[in-house]
């Protein structure tokens, strides 16, 4: 058995990939434990890497421990984590799974630790912001973490603050984000970030006003923001002085006796919630087309059209693309549909009150082309609310559900257009009749079909028109 | 500073002030979600606290009001319209740029906004979704917007409101109806529970149809110590909202003294022990399989036990079910241990399969062995009739000196 000590020189701080190609091939030449020397100081004269090892078959819970690890201030890490992995390939399969065990649980603490670390980077790194010349923005942060996690952190950095130029230093390594390029760089020193930002006084006055001196509790606040990160967190510094005021503030309100109130009128209160609702179809209109839709549809709400106070109402789905272009409901192929059905059935659309249940066009770009797709139930939800204050305002005599949709948004649940066609007490306070979409007609390719289904919706539009009657 | 920003800093004085007694301030339940080209900010599914105040909790989001001029008169609230507290108004761009600034400055996660009612509650709330609506539209902001819903709002509103905000909520506030209506005379137990149900609806078709609303669900706050509501109606309360609304948190908050109290309101605070052992009932409540009156259970007349944790009051009146082999016991069960958490359990549960666990396995993975021991057994070790031991609970309960000046 050969009982040479092999040297390992690693980079300093976490270097994850040279104690990798390291492991596997330690592993490869069945090297134990006990007969390896770990250095991370970056030692020029140590070996040089000779080629790479096989890749390690290792369970998925150590390769979430390890890159963790690996970034730990503890000059033992390397044999650890190696003595880990020489045990996992030498009998001890299900090592990670004890938890329990000694040397698992030293790893998992240490992972924790660094896990904390990182976690309290991401929430105690405090960016300045230094103006430049040319006006744009430019922020920088001083930070000093316990382990060597700064490049572990730069991805959440980035991720959040992409469309700024910032640079945070510590003293384990830098990192320069240009708002296109990171950059990883040597240590930096305190001095070179900035010492102030006029802005931080506003933060100082929110950590004040929203600390509650009736509920001091300094050792909760150490437990979690340990002192050691005090003196990079500008906040801390007023810190004593609102431990010190807090019992007397607390005892000044307490004496206080209740004061007389300048108690205002509460009749307002109640006559203001009477007074929310739009009081005119143009005051509820203006508000749909303020509102955003359910999902990336067009952004333009096509509104309901015709007569206050008609006798029928005729609610559609949505606009369509030629709706959607010109503002205006039942306009295209199916509203040209409609108009003459509605002519052969002796109806006066200009007598009539029209509009859809959703009110913007949803659709799927395909070339030059938007193909309409159907809204789905939480859409249709969405548009309901303003449906019904709608109608009130037209209040017809008979509200005809044109398809699907409508009848879903007119009786709160879908229910199947043909076994329900005809007239229906299923839309609330208002006298219903469910029939068809024209645009169901457009789409029969069979011409039998089409006649006679025509012929049948006229024929719906006659009895509508005479219930409305 | 020049004297805009004097004059915004003084607004942020007093709006940062008039919504502190909200606890409701994590960041949480939000998918990962990242900053677009040239824009900033992100979410994190756990959330991140950014500071600690001298009061022991944390700073996420920026907490402010809109305004604290409010038409309504809750009496535990030191905006309503018969206090005399210093008022302030900030706008729509106003509360942008203070978010911005800050999260640029890496002080929070995003905006927590809530309001005091002005000319209606319709009005307000619209207020409220403008500032979303600027931030996601305007500024491409992807950090964590959290809205106060106004129960009494149109729904249109909440249809609003939940494209843009990651949380919204509706504050309860008080456990009972009865509660509400001798406090709050404006406020409809009715109305809120059917905003919340609202809310509820358009999140689980939103994320069945896999479009956006409010990913991080919805929350509320209940004010424990304002009226009589015992400890087991505030549990059966939290237990139904969390059955019908799916709500991700329910907040206690113990009824802090106010500037300018409301002289219907008990002079005397509620010790905080009370809020913090409802926490923990809250915790048993949502992840340890335990039911409301079992909880209720541990205490004594509606009261859950001030000197010791539920689990272990529990824990205590119920011997006969310990004790529990760590071993072979199921993980039900396991649950039901003192000092025994959730995640030493499942810990224990994958362990054992490879090896019989003894004491000091059991150190190693739970920090409560002290309190655990007497309920188990491992391999080498059984309680010899300790949980028979008439002076259990003195030897487990914390001395009484421990307690602070303003627990
Ligand atoms: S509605 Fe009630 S709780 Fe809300 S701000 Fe007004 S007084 Fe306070």
């Amino acid at each position: 058995m050969n009982m040479t000590l092999t040297q390992v020189a690693l980079q300093p701080g976490g270097d994850l990939d040279g104690f990798r190609a390291a492991a596997r091939r330690l592993i490869g030449r069945d090297t134990p434990p006990g007969q390896v020397i770990w250095t991370s100081e970056g030692d020029l004269f140590g070996a040089a890497p000779e080629g790479e090892g096989a890749p390690l078959m290792l369970p998925k819970l150590t390769g979430e421990i390890i890159p963790l690890v690996v970034c730990h201030n503890d000059p033992q890490r390397y044999g650890l984590l190696y003595t880990l992995i020489w045990r996992l390939t030498h009998g001890e399969r299900h090592l990670m799974q004890i938890a329990s065990d000694p040397l698992v649980h030293r790893l998992y603490i240490m992972a924790k630790s660094v896990r904390r670390d990182l976690h309290k980077m991401h929430a105690f790194v405090r960016f300045r912001q230094l103006d430049l010349p040319g006006g744009g923005e430019r922020f920088m942060a001083w930070f000093e973490p316990e382990h060597f996690i700064v490049e572990a952190t730069a991805q959440f950095f980035v991720d959040r603050f992409r469309g700024m130029d910032w640079a945070i230093l510590t003293p384990k390594g830098s990192l320069h984000w240009d708002t296109r390029t990171l950059t990883i760089g040597p240590p930096g020193e305190r001095a070179a970030a900035p010492q102030m930002d006029d802005f931080e006084q506003h933060w100082l006055d929110y950590y004040e006003a929203t600390f509650n001196p009736a509920r001091v509790n300094p050792t909760v606040m150490k437990r979690e923001m340990a002192v050691k990160y005090w003196k990079n967190l500008p906040e801390a510094e007023i810190i004593p002085r609102l431990i010190h005021e807090a019992a007397p503030r607390v005892q000044a309100m307490i004496e206080r006796e209740a004061e007389m109130s300048t108690k205002r009128n509460p009749d307002k209160a109640v006559a203001a919630m009477a007074d929310q609702t739009p009081k005119s179809l143009d005051a509820l209109n203006r508000l749909i087309l303020e509102s955003v839709p359910p999902a990336p549809f067009s952004p333009r709400a096509v509104l309901g059209e015709g007569l206050i106070g008609a006798r029928i109402a005729f609610v559609g789905e949505q606009p369509g693309d030629q709706e959607d272009i010109e503002g205006r409901p039942f306009i295209g192929p199916a509203g040209q549909l409609l108009d003459r059905a509605l002519e052969e059935a002796g109806i006066v659309r200009a007598e009539t009150y029209v509009t859809n249940a959703v009110k913007n066009f949803k659709f799927k770009p395909s070339g030059k082309r938007r193909i309409h797709q159907t809204p789905t139930t939480g859409e249709i939800k969405h548009y309901r609310w303003w449906l019904e204050r709608e109608l009130e305002f037209v209040h017809p005599h008979l509200v005809v559900a044109l398809g699907a949709t409508a009848t879903q948004a007119l009786a709160g649940k879908a229910m199947p257009v043909m076994k329900n066609r005809g007239a229906t007490s299923a839309f609330g306070a208002w006298p219903g009749f469910i029939t068809i979409h024209p645009s169901s007609l457009l789409r029969q390719p069979d011409e039998a079909a089409k006649t006679a289904g025509y012929k049948a919706f006229v024929d719906d539009l006659k009895r509508a028109g005479a219930l409305a009657a | 500073m020049n004297i805009m920003d004097i004059l915004v800093a003084k607004k942020l004085r007093i709006l940062a002030d008039a919504a502190k007694y909200d606890a409701s301030c994590s960041s949480s339940g939000s998918k990962g979600r990242k900053a677009g080209e040239g824009a900033i900010g992100s979410t994190t599914g756990s959330g991140i606290c950014h500071s600690y105040t001298p009061d022991g909790r944390c700073i996420s989001l920026l907490k402010i009001l809109l305004t604290n001029y409010c038409l309504f008169d809750c009496a535990y609230c030191i905006n309503r319209r018969s206090s005399n507290v210093q008022r302030a108004r900030f706008t729509v761009e106003e509360v942008v740029s203070l978010t911005l600034g800050f999260y640029k400055r890496n002080y929070i996660e995003g905006l927590f906004l809530s309001s005091g009612i002005i000319k209606t509650p319709d009005h307000t709330m619209e207020e409220l979704v403008r500032v979303a609506r600027s931030l996601r539209r305007d500024h491409g902001f992807a950090g964590y917007i959290h809205l106060k819903t106004i129960p009494e709002a149109s729904p249109w509103l909440i249809e609003q409101a939940g494209l843009w905000a990651d949380r919204l909520s509706i504050n309860v506030e008080l456990p009972t109806v009865l509660g509400l209506k001798a406090l709050a005379p404006e406020k409809d137990g009715g109305t809120i529970a059917a905003a919340m149900g609202q809310m509820n609806e358009r999140m689980i078709e939103a994320k069945e149809e896999k479009r956006r609303f409010a990913p991080a669900g919805q929350s509320t706050q209940m004010i424990v110590g304002a009226d009589a509501a015992t400890d087991e109606m505030v549990l059966n309360t939290s237990a139904s909202l969390y059955g019908n609304f799916r709500l991700r948190r329910v907040y206690y908050s113990a009824f802090s003294p106010i500037p300018e109290a409301s002289s219907v309101l008990p002079v005397k605070a509620p010790p905080l022990r009370r809020e913090n052992r409802l926490y923990q009932a809250d915790w048993l409540l949502r992840y340890y399989g335990f039911s409301a009156p079992e909880i209720a259970s541990s205490g004594e007349g509606g009261m859950l036990d001030l000197d010791i944790d539920p689990k272990l009051a529990w824990a205590l009146k119920n011997r006969d079910r310990f004790p529990v082999d760590v071993n072979t016991g199921e993980r039900e069960l396991l649950l039901r241990v003192p000092g025994l958490g959730a995640r030493a359990v499942d810990k224990i549960i994958v362990a054992r399969r490879h090896t019989a666990l003894g004491l000091d396995d059991i150190r190693r993975l739970s920090p409560g062995l002290k309190r655990a021991r007497p309920f188990l057994i491992t391999r080498d070790h059984s309680p010899a009739r300790l949980t028979d031991r008439l002076d259990l609970r003195e030897r487990l309960a914390p001395p009484p000196t421990q307690l602070g000046l303003f627990e």
